[in-house]
């Protein structure tokens, strides 16, 4: 039982980061999602600070501002201080960490949250933290229903707000054109992502979210020129990864957040070299049409 | 005041490692990051930080020991196969940068995190410790870390120093570097390997994640105060030294704060003084340079108001009501009364019961901004052949612009001419 729930968790967690990932590498964006993973540490010791608990709405809150803060203010230094964006990101993130861990620290006492958690997480300790109604009734993992909800979150806004998302992604010129807002899409989109990151943080740690985030639709790009397909197709490789990532991590005795990236990463290499229409060592042989 | 002076005293030996250490660490890696940064390449620092952590796993594997030499081998062929990886995916397929630098930072380091927890599982007693790979241990500096740290901190130096004509080159004009025939590919190697270097010894100061900070956040606050490479590289140097003893110092009064941490937060704090404040291109210079030049448009367009008002009688020195003033031309009735007070104060204008009138020098200032506003206007449809109805918008923004050795050359190319392209009078 304690397995199918660590993959069911992991699963959820690869199903949200898969399908936002598909939007920050088209946007050109997938190191603006490794920042935010980092920068709402803050949000979630200042959360855990002011409510003294491990409550998840509060979290998602302060780590949701947290993320948007980390967007906005990426975006002023870029545009209003003309810092060069990849600097920008740098140091926005390095320094919203840095403030996470020295909170932390001076809080040690109170804060039940260590540095390791933070960037690998724990996803073996799911199971053991129920979620026991009044009446004594099990319903299972917490993180489960929490990633659940946040989950059709997701869904809901990319079903909903397909046709902007993908306007704004692909051509933000015509989006405004025809009165998409670019900006509140893209606002949108990293509360989305900020949602995500604070979600499967305690499970799985930061860097296991950005590995989420960039490997399975870097992947599904190199399989598919059709997005709806890229969409689907990374979610899919992410729930293998997250399968088979358990059963590697049983295997070897580790971390599974760690199988999973690992994982992850040899889907990618996989398509990399083997992609019927863009692998290195197929693509060779075949002279490509041009595509339009 | 005490602890300061016991601080600063260096009697302690521990606080003496940990200052150095700091010292040496935050200076070397901030020349390094200085190339990465103009090469906008910042990240990249971050992504060989995450990938160094396989490579301490797998030497402990391999060799069984602790010894940091050998652990420091594992991590920098791990930490450049990274960088190599990361050029490779993006030169062999559509994926981009990046795109490639997350997905090699996080599959590297989930594959050392898959390693390291496999050894701490293993109950092997010898792996205590490996994980400050992770978080730094720069409160915990020895001696023997000192001596890796100076002979890293002197090869970088010494790399950049005998380098640096070649680094300069390829930070600014990489194809020139190639057409005159440097080795562009093996410099490229050697920035790898300087980065990589910086990175491994680093990173068991301040740990991973925020090793990324010693590499970009010194060099992106010294780009605000120079454009010069030489000025840029020592001031980084400098901005990271400081930051590294005042880390040190905060992690000495208050131990059970990280020094790493504070290493970086301060970096980071004179970063953002710096994007703010830096004279020339900081934020609020230039939020001033554009108000200045906003004041400057406005006092121009009144006076060429006025001038163009008196042209049509030859009478420059009337005296015009405001109301007038504003039927001619739409500004904001405000800004106007502002403008107007201002270029009174100047002494270009004079004020009445009934209005404003041009002084002398009014005259003067508001001519020059007509002519040079016909003329600009004249040479667009001279010399780009643009319609007549065309040139205004342009001219409207240029003659706010126009230097006095621009204006005669444009009298000289323009043979000095009578008439703009709607016959007005060239004044």
């Amino acid at each position: 039982m304690n397995a199918f729930w660590i993959i069911l968790t992991g699963s959820l967690v690869a199903s949200c980061c898969s399908l936002l990932g598909c939007y920050l590498i088209l946007r050109r964006m997938a190191m603006v999602g490794d920042a935010i993973s980092h920068a709402v540490l803050p949000g979630i010791v200042i959360a855990f600070l002011l409510t003294g608990s491990r409550d998840s709405v509060p979290m998602l809150i302060g780590a949701g501002l947290l993320g948007v803060l980390t967007t906005f203010l990426i975006e002023f230094f870029h545009r209003y201080a003309r810092v060069q964006s990849d600097a920008a990101i740098g140091v926005t993130f390095t320094w919203l960490f840095a403030i996470g861990i020295i909170l932390i620290s001076v809080f040690a006492g109170q804060v039940d949250l260590d540095q390791d958690c933070v960037l690998y997480g724990e996803i073996a300790y799911v199971p053991l933290d129920l979620w026991i109604t009044e009446g004594g009734l099990s319903m299972g993992p917490r993180t489960v229903w929490t990633l659940g909800i946040v989950t059709i979150l997701i869904l809901s806004f990319i079903i909903i707000g397909y046709k902007e998302l993908f306007l704004t992604a692909f051509d933000p010129g015509y989006a405004a054109a025809i009165g998409v807002s670019t900006s509140l899409w893209y606002y949108l989109l990293m509360t989305a992502v900020s949602l995500t990151t604070v979600a499967s943080f305690e499970s799985v740690g930061a860097i296991l979210v950005v590995a989420l985030l960039v490997a399975p639709p870097a992947t599904a790009y190199l399989l598919t020129d059709n997005f709806k397909t890229m969409l689907i197709l990374s979610v899919m490789l992410g729930v293998v990864a997250a399968i088979t990532g358990y059963y590697l991590a049983v295997w070897i005795d580790g971390s599974i957040a760690g199988a999973i990236a690992t994982v992850t990463g040899i889907e990618f290499m996989l398509a990399f070299l083997f992609s019927p229409s863009r692998g290195i060592l197929i693509s060779k042989k075949l002279i490509q049409p041009v595509q339009h | 005041m005490k602890e300061f002076l016991e601080f600063f005293s260096f009697a302690d030996a521990n606080v003496r490692y940990v200052t150095l250490g700091s010292v040496l660490l935050a200076g070397s890696s901030a020349v390094v990051g200085c190339f990465t940064l103009l090469r906008k390449r910042a990240l990249v620092g971050d992504a060989v930080a995450h990938a160094v952590l396989p490579g301490v796993c797998l030497a402990f594997i391999l060799s069984g020991t602790k010894n940091p030499f050998i652990l420091l081998v594992g991590a920098f062929i791990t930490g450049w196969i990274s960088l190599i990886l990361i050029d490779f995916i993006t030169s062999r397929s559509r994926i981009k940068e990046d795109t490639a630098i997350g997905l090699v930072l996080s599959v590297f380091f989930g594959v050392g995190i898959l390693l390291l927890t496999a050894i701490q599982h293993s109950g092997n007693a010898a792996q205590s410790g490996l994980d400050k790979f992770l978080f730094g241990k720069a409160a915990s500096l020895v001696g023997e870390d000192l001596i890796a740290f100076s002979i890293v901190a002197i090869l970088l130096l010494a790399a950049t120093i005998l380098f640096y004509k070649e680094l300069k080159l390829l930070c600014f004009d990489e194809t020139f570097a190639k057409t005159i025939g440097f080795p562009v590919r093996g410099l490229e190697l050697l920035l790898t390997t300087l980065t990589v270097l910086a990175v491994v010894v680093g990173i068991q100061a301040v740990g991973v994640v925020l090793m990324a900070a010693m590499l970009i956040t010194p060099a992106a606050a010294a780009r605000f105060w120079t454009d010069r490479l030489g000025v840029m590289l020592v001031l980084a140097a400098i901005i990271g030294a400081f930051s590294g003893v005042a880390g040190a110092f905060v992690s000495y009064t208050a131990p059970a704060m990280p020094t790493g941490p504070w290493i970086v937060l301060i970096v980071s704090m004179i970063a953002i003084l710096s994007f703010a404040l830096a004279p020339n291109k900081g934020w609020i210079a230039r939020i001033l340079r554009r108000r200045r030049n906003k004041k400057l448009i406005l006092e121009e367009n009144l006076l060429k108001l006025l001038y163009h008002l008196g042209e049509d009688r030859q009478d420059y020195t009337t005296t015009r009501p405001l109301q007038e003033l504003l039927d001619k031309r739409a500004i904001p009735a405000k800004e106007a009364k502002y403008g107007l007070a201002k270029l009174r104060a100047q002494g270009y204008l004079e004020r009445s019961k009934a209005g404003w009138s041009l002084t002398p020098e009014g005259i003067k200032r508001g001519r020059r901004v007509v002519r040079l506003h016909r003329l600009w206007e004249l040479y667009l449809t001279q010399y780009l052949h643009l319609a007549s109805d065309h040139v205004h918008e342009d001219a409207e923004t240029i003659e706010h612009i126009i230097t006095p050795e621009l204006e005669q050359r444009l009298l000289e190319e323009l043979n000095y001419p009578e008439l703009d392209p709607h016959s007005a009078r060239i004044p």
